[in-house]
């Protein structure tokens, strides 16, 4: 935990000072701007610039991280005493199913769409990681996948992608829609 | 007397058979989503929050989704207890303070009467706060259209400034929360100027529309919530049974005044906390309790299962709801992070939250204001007599409900935005805040944050531009001045504790 807390206000500095690189970029379509030309709090009497409300708050935050690395070295915050692992063993695997699950989820979407992508990760979470029936997992991605397709697709006209599924929604447009 | 006319209008708006539905259906969901542990009322409302443009679709109105958004956080605020009690662990955060009474006495063989109480004391707390609010919101509107730009930034600093000085939780941390929020509210273009900003890593294709508000709630809530529920509570939950007959609820019914001195402090404090920008039901229950116990003359019982416990800080969770609500409906500025999603999600249906929503607008504040008061008796109704019901669904595994909330958190954001970019920012910011959550940095004003920063910076840019640069605006005009000063004693709060702290550890050495 107390690594973690270290890297971690590391990392958010770091990304403190891109979001200020970042920040004090001018416009696009003016080549001749000069990098934090944009942050001043009266520009040309025109109040403060394009870049000034990120750079300033990106700079709190960036001292606000180094704060929390003093915290850890002074051993002042619950995580920079604490002896615990960041995650345990359980957490660690926990993570990489759940999250793994999760960003496989979204990998299928891009291939099968959502009503291909719904019906496995509800089986895959329920039935190999909840050790639920496996009649009961593929009952409930079947019903939500269905409550889904008549939810958005057919009621919120909002028509959610299908992939490489396409062709087999065609005939039910032609029902529904 | 007009508001009375008006209210009555509201009410009769709010019994129409659909919004009567949807308080009803609103109610439900959030008896559920409140009593399950790990979602909270903010979970609910970010969560369904893309389903209702299908509400203000059908129906054509825009208080109509308000009115089932409202409802799920008023029925969150009962279905906290039931958990509280019959678990042993709070179902949100606002009903953390329940359990103190709340679960011994139901480990004593009284849960029905816990629970009976959490949900009359509950209503009182509600129908209380619904009165003030009644009274109360139209006035606070009326001034309120006199605040200029330095006014309105100066209340977002103190809804800020509350976060840093009360919330109690790691300062430093809490304020790069807050930053974080607002720098990402700016990126993709320049409000004023309309020019390009912070493209991070040079792509166009993911941030050039900006970051949506939702795709952080619900990362946040949705995703990262979720993950670390499933990572805490690995253990079993031992669930305390409740007999619950027709004889023994109205026995409990009976025994109800005994718990009248931590109703009537639980519906006042809780009002008067939640309107407090940022606070909400959470601090407001826990003071509640405090103040009840404090004034008792058998502060020895507190905590062995006394009414009173159990009632103050359910008076107080509702009460504050609708106190939170206030600041949010006439200023513009949530009172809590639920509220802050609604004023998000009011934005998005194409209403301009402020004081002038009571002029333009009193086809929505209305019904709105009515629904409250509906929201309140059936949430009373449906939770005495669903209670053994309730202890049902709450047998349902976390292994089955976590994959529907993460299907419904991916298609959520989606169907509210249809970029699939969204949808992987949204994982990302969960994965991000499960990580950040383990080591103690609240999430909360990051939400709250990226909702007020599409305000708040044009505010004090405005009010910079009026001064030539001077930032003495916000401490020389009469309304911006105190709001400012009380800002700023509250940010320099935790720095005296610091000072006092120390010169105390000085003098004991």
């Amino acid at each position: 935990m107390r690594i973690a807390e270290l890297v971690t206000a590391f990392a958010i500095a770091v990304f403190s000072l891109y979001l200020m690189w970042e920040s004090g970029e001018g416009p696009s379509w003016d080549p001749t701007a000069v990098r934090f030309a944009n942050i001043g709090i009266n520009l040309n009497n025109e109040g403060p610039g394009s870049g000034f409300w990120p750079f300033w708050l990106s700079l709190v935050m960036f001292v606000c991280s180094i704060m929390v690395g003093i915290n850890w070295f002074r051993r002042k915050s619950p995580p920079s005493r604490s002896k615990d692992r960041f995650l345990d063993t359980y957490g660690v695997k926990m993570f990489a199913l759940v999250g793994g699950g999760l960003v496989a989820f979204l990998l299928l979407i891009g291939l099968l769409g959502f009503y291909g992508a719904i019906p496995i990760f509800l089986f895959y979470y329920i039935y190999v990681l909840g050790k639920h029936p496996w009649w009961l997992a593929a009952l409930i991605g079947v019903g939500a996948t269905v409550f889904c397709f008549f939810f958005f697709d057919v009621a919120m006209r909002i028509v959610l992608p299908k992939g490489a599924l396409e062709p087999i929604f065609i005939p039910l447009y032609d029902i529904f829609l | 007397m007009e508001i009375v006319t008006l209210l009555l209008d509201g009410v009769w708006a709010a019994l129409q058979p659909t919004n009567l539905g949807l308080a009803f259906l609103g109610v439900i969901i959030g008896l559920f989503v409140g009593a399950m542990p790990g979602l909270g009322s903010v979970n609910g409302v970010a969560i369904l929050l893309p389903f209702t443009f299908v509400i203000q679709e059908i129906t054509g109105t825009i208080s109509s989704p308000m009115i089932f958004l409202a409802a799920i956080y008023y029925g969150a605020m009962y279905g906290g207890a039931i958990s509280s009690i019959t678990l042993g662990i709070p179902g949100a955060s606002t009903a953390v303070a329940t359990t103190f009474d709340g679960r011994p006495m139901a480990l004593s063989g009284n849960a029905e009467k816990a629970l009976v109480i959490a949900a009359i004391a509950s209503f009182a707390g509600g129908t209380v706060s619904n009165l003030i609010l009644t009274g109360t919101a139209p006035l606070l509107a009326s001034v309120a259209l006199k605040f200029g730009n330095p006014e309105i930034f100066a209340l977002m600093l103190l809804a800020f400034a509350t976060f840093i000085g009360l919330s109690g939780d790691d300062i430093p941390k809490t304020i790069i929360s807050i930053c974080f929020g607002l720098v990402m509210s700016a990126v993709g273009f320049d409000i004023i100027s309309g020019a390009p900003r912070l493209l991070l890593f040079d792509s166009t294709q993911w941030f050039s529309r900006g970051i949506q508000f939702l795709v952080l709630a619900i990362g946040v809530y949705g995703i990262g919530e979720m993950l670390w529920t499933i990572n805490s509570s690995r253990d079993s939950l031992k669930m305390t049974e409740a007999n619950i007959t027709l004889d023994r609820v109205w026995n409990a019914i009976k025994s109800f005044p005994e718990a009248w001195r931590g109703t009537t402090i639980g519906s006042f404090l809780g009002f008067f906390v939640g309107i407090l920008p940022a606070a909400g039901a959470t601090p407001g229950s826990l003071m509640a309790y405090g103040v009840t116990k404090m004034v008792s003359k058998n502060q020895e019982e507190f905590g062995k299962g006394r009414a009173d416990g159990v009632a103050a800080p359910e008076a107080a969770n509702n009460s504050a709801s609708t106190g939170a609500m206030l600041p949010m409906m006439t200023l513009g500025i949530p009172g809590s992070p639920t509220t802050a999603v609604l004023l998000a999600g009011m934005v998005i249906w194409g209403l301009q939250p402020g004081p002038l929503l009571f002029t333009n607008q009193p086809e929505f504040v209305w019904p709105l204001i009515g629904s409250f008061y509906i929201s309140n008796v059936i949430a009373v109704t449906v939770n005495l007599a669903c209670i053994p019901l309730f202890l049902k669904v709450l047998r349902m595994p976390f292994s089955i409900l976590a994959p529907l909330i993460f299907v419904l958190s991916v298609v959520g954001t989606y169907a509210a935005y249809q970029n699939i970019y969204d949808v992987w920012l949204m994982l990302i910011f969960g994965i991000g805040a499960f990580l950040l959550r383990i080591l103690d940095y609240p999430l909360a004003p990051a939400v709250l944050a990226i909702v007020l920063g599409p305000i708040a910076e044009p505010k004090l840019r405005q009010s910079l531009l009026l001064s030539d640069g001077s930032w003495m605006i916000f401490l020389e005009r009469p309304i911006a001045g105190p709001i400012t000063i009380a800002a700023i004693i509250l940010l320099l709060l935790p720095l005296y504790g610091f000072i006092r702290k120390r010169m105390r550890s000085g003098k004991t050495s």
